[in-house]
């Protein structure tokens, strides 16, 4: 079906462009294509709250900070010195924890990525919940300011918390083995690999974004975009959806900012500056607001584009101008005259 | 027992006392109608038993339960569909999909069964599409179910929320003025269509200024001035009714 074409061609992508691109000898460019794929899957939440719901966040980039620094927090954390603990030892012999070397060489004893990334998605779950109660009470421009408020605390939280490597962020975060042999994680040897891996990612995002929209909770989201006084003379409890898409752009963001910070072996504060934010909602503009696969074309193309320096140190004015061109050239957007 | 009693019920805006004290009652399967000239508190009356105002005093019981001051999706949860004076659809939406959104209350998958699509969820989808399709047929709007909503002519748009509300078999159905902005032959039309959705077991409350409408399909007749009731009873007697002439009907004949 013509809905599931974007899926389709993305998971073809996933695992056609490596070959691809090494054949044309620009293999070095999979490395951009997978973190774009990362900043794309954290648009596509926003688009499914912002661009269906009509709820507008300007603070994703703090839900990517949260999952990104919880998951490098604890997969980083060496547990050795409290090997004794038996809250430690009981991890342990649950298989829980992964010992490897730090920087210096001595042992280390850690969070297993896996256990840290569901720990850092469930922690941004958590926030989105109790942020999302009290915010999504407000409406346009309220929410979209309470929602900067938000991200602007995490990213203070984020350069002023010395466990969390203050303006340095948190680095040396080891690869994420989602399947024995298949690892989120930089270097040459797993350029490719990761590439396929984003971009399945990706496609999974996509593809269940695709049948959200399309379904009964889709149509309520949508129905509550259009006004909320209709939605809930049909039954439709707007609060609750209004949180649980939220939670759900959250939760992509969180999903996002852990692989990313996988694969880069390192976060810092900037992932949860408010410009990132903006690029964020601006991508989801340009992108057409209630459209997927606009949403992720646009997210793709702008954050290869930004991530290979085509913009230069015009990087956050390009997307600060786009946000604006598209609010002054979109129908039904300006107020009439 | 009847299907809907409203008792007592008030609600002031600052001074203004729109509802003062009504009570009335709608019976299953019989067509209510609740009219009155424009100010006497029909709207207010209507959205305090829908739930989109609370009332000042007095209670709305619903089939049995006290609904009083409950949340609109809670009360259409328990039966009570609407339309909407203004017309209040998704103009992005297709006809179809507006009405899809009808069956909300009569099925039950969430984001998780939504998102990955299981086959419960999509035979779920399947049946609200030939549930929603139904109201459209009965409606005789199936030509338009793949349009735009937006770009429909009025009077279908008028059709699509009141297939939207019927997707939903309540038990109840309000209807907030639904001949405003239709023309004359519309409005005939629309009387057919009322008589064809009762005629589907669907109990109905009728807000509505245009006499003619009220006084051809009506089964009972409470009439309100001024926030209060003066009048109830068959169209017959209201239209007999010495008051209810001089404070109403007289201002159309003068």
């Amino acid at each position: 079906m013509r809905r599931f074409a974007t899926v389709l061609l993305i998971a073809v992508c996933a695992f056609a462009l490596p070959p691809l691109l090494t054949a044309l000898k620009a293999a070095f460019l999979l490395t951009q294509l997978t973190m774009a794929a990362y900043y794309a899957l954290a648009s596509l939440g926003l688009c499914a709250l912002m661009g269906y719901a009509g709820q507008i966040s300007m603070g994703q980039a703090g839900f990517f900070a949260i999952g990104g620094y919880a998951s490098a927090y604890l997969s980083t954390r060496n547990l050795a010195a409290a090997s004794g603990d038996p809250l430690v030892g009981g991890l342990d012999a649950l298989g829980l924890l992964s010992r490897g070397a730090d920087a210096y060489g001595n042992p280390s004893l850690s969070l297993s990525p896996w256990i840290a990334a569901l720990c850092a998605i469930l922690l941004a779950i958590l926030v989105a919940v109790l942020i999302g109660i009290p915010v999504l009470k407000l409406k346009g421009h309220y929410l979209a300011m309470a929602t900067l408020g938000f991200g602007i605390v995490i990213e203070k939280i984020a350069r002023g918390t010395p466990a969390l490597g203050g303006a340095d962020g948190l680095s040396c975060v080891p690869a994420f083995a989602l399947l024995p042999g298949l690892e989120v994680t930089g270097g040459r040897a797993a350029r490719a690999v990761n590439f396929t891996i984003s971009w399945v990612v990706l496609a999974i995002g996509l593809l269940a974004l695709v049948n959200l929209v399309n379904s009964r909770p889709g149509r309520a989201l949508r129905a509550l975009h259009d006004g909320e006084e209709a939605a809930g003379a049909m039954g439709v409890d707007t609060a609750r959806y209004k949180l649980n898409v939220f939670v759900l752009g959250a939760a992509y963001a969180a999903v996002a900012g852990v692989l990313l910070t996988h694969y880069n072996g390192s976060i810092g504060p900037g992932e949860a500056n408010a410009m990132k934010s903006v690029r964020y909602v601006a991508i989801v503009a340009v992108g057409g607001m209630a459209n997927l696969s606009g949403t992720l074309a646009a997210g793709l193309l702008l954050n290869f584009l930004s991530l290979r320096g085509v913009f230069g140190s015009l990087d956050d004015l390009v997307f600060g101008v786009m946000l604006v061109a598209v609010m002054l050239l979109s129908p039904g957007v300006r107020s009439r005259r | 027992m009847s299907l809907l009693e409203v008792a007592s019920l008030a609600r002031s805006f600052g001074g203004l006392r729109a509802v003062d004290g009504v009570s009335f009652s709608a019976e299953k399967n019989r067509i209510t109608s609740v009219i009155g000239p424009n100010g006497a508190g029909k709207t207010t009356l209507f959205n305090l038993i829908a739930g989109s105002l609370e009332p000042d005093s007095g209670t709305v019981l619903f089939d049995g339960e006290d609904i009083t001051g409950m949340k609109p999706f809670r009360v259409a949860r328990r039966g009570m569909a609407r339309t909407f004076q203004a017309i209040k659809l998704s103009r992005r939406m297709t006809a179809l999909e507006n009405v899809m959104i009808g069956r909300h209350v009569r099925s039950r998958a969430g984001f998780p069964q939504a998102m990955l699509a299981s086959p419960w969820a999509r035979r779920e989808e399947r049946r609200i599409r030939e549930e929603a399709m139904k109201a459209i047929e009965l409606l005789g709007i199936a030509e338009y179910a793949g349009r735009e909503t937006g770009s429909l002519p009025f009077g279908v748009q008028r059709s699509v929320e009141l297939a939207r509300a019927i997707a939903s078999e309540p038990k109840l159905l309000l209807l907030d003025e639904p001949a405003s902005g239709l023309n004359i032959r519309e409005t005939v039309g629309l009387a057919e269509l009322i008589g064809r959705i009762r005629a589907e077991g669907i109990s109905i409350l009728l807000v509505e200024h245009d006499m003619s409408l009220v006084m051809d399909i009506s089964d009972e007749i409470a009439v309100l001035n001024f926030g209060r009731k003066i009048a109830q009873g068959k169209p017959r007697e209201i239209q007999s009714n010495r008051e209810v002439v001089d404070i109403y009907l007289g201002e159309d004949d003068d």
